[in-house]
């Protein structure tokens, strides 16, 4: 089954050129997914389309089955509280706040009792190695470890799909690699990943690549087929797309 | 590929309780205790302007009413009014027997101008009058004004043919008289001060006057005999009918002559006055919560300014506009909540204080408290609101992509 489906997605801004042009995208549930290219290429675009933060100028996108054109701004709200987890490469934590309580803001908006939000905020940050820093607030511990903190409040909802936008761009190698990590962890026990980066070592990392450039999808696939945890069959991820595989020297190696 | 089947699902977002709404709008607020203390200082003023305006103007007409309470309302006074043509009248001599004899007239006392005038010695010029009047009393005087005497003793049946002389409290502070036993000259002679008067709020012209006795006024300064006011208590249920034989029986030739009135009435008038001045300092405490509420509107709009991060991290974390919405206008209901409790506290210490120091009875009515609960909220919608649109209008990615 698609968690993602994207066809013939173009996005225009107003007075530039276009930051998408037609791009085709399929993630199946249980894959770990590195969307690659240079700053300027679409990937963030694709990003936010993928995370519905933003709507497509044409062409649809089908977030676990829902056809996102046709979701109201509540509608698309209710989708990401229950389907997406944000990992931003800036953390975005609230200061004053300790990482139990920031983790616990991940499900503010899904409905659950302030008591059962700690509970399941302490048990996501015991996923991610955390479970001794419950109390510490933000600028008291390291990067890698707020990132972390940041991966569980995205995945305290347990959501199918994990959206991460260069979540080591802020972070030394060291760190970067924690946080690799737990991602890592979390696509085992079963959650989808998408990872966007500009880092071929980060992308080198991720089973199946897709290269953006120029808003297209340049190339599409994996080093060797290979059986993704969730049990996919060997041939399903082995596509390594069409006509324009410009960089696929790069990418299948 | 077709997965219809799957969308069955009702995507509505979940309800944020009330719980989660005061904590997030009290989170916005903890992370910037100094500039919410300072926005919330300008509500603050406006509220303790107002109920402190209000408290301490219910003090002063609570404290009148008491006053009010403790002097009586039965008190009326009988002067000699004009004549049709506007020649000066007299009361007839017997009028003062007249109205002692109206069945519920309990006691009466009068007093007659006397032509004559007050000073320390006669070497002081006879047009230095200080505003003391000579008058000539009736020994019931210091009864029926229910008077209390500061020092020595009211006139009697001996002292009251004798040139004797009660002061009133201001006339006795003009003349710098402490206590009895001084001479000061009247009409041409000496006269002994045998005592001084207390404070008679219901008749301030005793309170500016030499009394002597009718006999002695008579004999040593030609005191024709007529009284100019009579006062007359009388039982609480019958002052208004003692109010209209009186005219008749004081003078039943001429009846129009003569004016009635109720020393009472003055305070009265005074507890209603004081709401005159009230209105404008509530007007200057309405300009003081305006400008505190324009404080708190400014303060929002930095704030979404500052937090277009963090309202595209909700946004991301499933938050409607409406829960952003709702997150905004809680963070400016509560900044002007806590303004509004902060100037309510002040507004009622400052009514205590200043009551405390006029000797008042501290009173602050709850509808003034009620007022400014209801200020506060409609100052914090109106503040809150535009601010709170333009954040839940923010799309998401513009949020998340400012760096």
């Amino acid at each position: 089954m698609n968690v993602v489906e994207l066809a013939g997605v173009t996005k225009v801004y107003a007075g530039e050129v276009a930051a998408l042009r037609g791009v085709d995208l399929e993630i199946r549930a249980g894959e770990l997914i590195a969307i690659v290219g240079p700053s300027g290429s679409g990937k963030s675009t694709l990003l936010h389309m993928i995370g519905t933060l933003d709507r497509p100028t044409a062409g649809t996108i089908r977030i676990a089955g829902h056809d996102v054109g046709r979701l109201s701004d509540r509608e698309l709200s209710a989708l990401r509280s229950r389907h997406l987890g944000f990992v931003f490469q800036q953390f975005h934590l609230a200061a004053g706040v300790s990482a139990l309580d920031n983790v616990a803001d991940g499900l503010l908006y899904s409905g659950p009792g302030l008591r059962e939000r700690r509970e399941r905020a302490a048990a996501a940050l015991e996923r991610v190695g955390l479970g001794h820093r419950l109390g510490h607030r933000p600028g008291r511990l390291s990067g890698g470890e707020q990132q972390r903190v940041a991966v569980a409040r995205a995945v305290v909802g347990e959501p199918p799909l994990l959206l991460a936008d260069e979540p080591t761009g802020n972070l030394d190698t060291a760190a970067g690699a924690e946080v690799l990590d737990v991602l890592s962890g979390l696509h085992a026990s079963g959650t989808t990943i998408a990872v966007i980066t500009h880092d071929n070592e980060v992308a080198g990392w991720a089973p199946r690549r897709v290269r953006v450039r120029d808003g297209l999808i340049v190339a599409d696939g994996t080093p060797r087929p290979r059986r993704t945890p969730s049990g996919a069959g060997v041939g399903d991820g082995l596509i390594v797309a069409d006509d324009h595989v410009e960089d696929a020297g790069e990418v299948t190696r | 590929m077709s997965e219809a089947s799957e969308v069955r699902e009702r995507l509505s977002p979940s309800r944020l309780r009330g719980r989660d709404v005061l904590r997030v709008g009290a989170a916005g607020l903890r992370a910037r205790p100094a500039r919410v203390f300072l926005s919330a200082l300008g509500i603050a003023i406006g509220i303790a302007t107002m109920v402190g305006v209000i408290g301490i103007s219910s003090s002063s007409r609570e404290d009148l009413l008491r006053q009010l309470d403790r002097l009586g309302t039965n008190l009326l006074t009988v002067e000699a009014g004009q004549t049709l043509f506007g020649g000066e009248t007299r009361l007839p001599t017997g009028s003062l027997d007249m109205v002692r004899r109206i069945a519920p007239v309990t006691t009466a006392a009068a007093t007659g101008s006397v032509d004559a005038t007050v000073r320390r010695t006669g070497l002081i010029s006879e047009n230095v009058t200080g505003g003391i009047a000579v008058r000539a009393a009736d020994g019931e005087l210091l009864t029926t004004l229910e008077g209390e005497m500061r020092s020595g003793t009211w006139l009697n049946a001996a002292t009251g043919r004798y040139p004797a002389v009660v002061l009133g409290s201001v006339a006795a502070e003009r003349l710098g008289v402490t206590g009895p036993g001084v001479q000061v000259w009247i009409g041409g002679r000496w006269f002994t001060v045998v005592g001084t008067l207390g404070a008679l709020p219901l008749a301030p012209e005793i309170e500016r006057s030499a009394l002597i006795g009718f006999e002695a006024a008579a004999r040593y300064l030609g005191f024709d005999g007529h009284p100019t006011t009579i006062y007359e208590r009388s039982a609480d249920t019958a002052v208004e009918a003692v109010r209209d034989v009186l005219p008749r029986t004081v003078n039943p030739e001429n009846p129009e002559e003569v004016n009635v009135s109720q020393p009472s009435d003055a305070l009265v008038a005074k507890a209603a006055a004081a709401g005159a001045f009230t209105n404008l300092m509530l007007g200057l405490g309405a300009v003081a919560l305006l400008v505190g509420g324009v404080g708190v509107a400014n303060t929002m709009v930095i704030s979404v300014l500052e937090r277009r991060k963090e309202i595209g991290l909700r946004r991301s974390l499933g938050a409607t506009r409406g829960q952003v919405r709702t997150q905004f206008l809680a963070e400016s209901l509560l900044l002007s909540m806590l303004g509004g409790a902060a100037g309510a506290v002040l507004g009622a210490l400052a009514t205590f204080g200043y009551a405390t120091s006029k000797d008042w009875p501290a009173v602050v009515p709850s509808w003034a408290f009620g007022g400014a609960v209801g200020a506060t909220l409609v100052i914090g919608t109106v503040a809150g609101l535009y601010p709170a649109m333009r954040a839940a209008r923010l799309p998401p990615t513009e949020a998340l992509s400012t760096t």
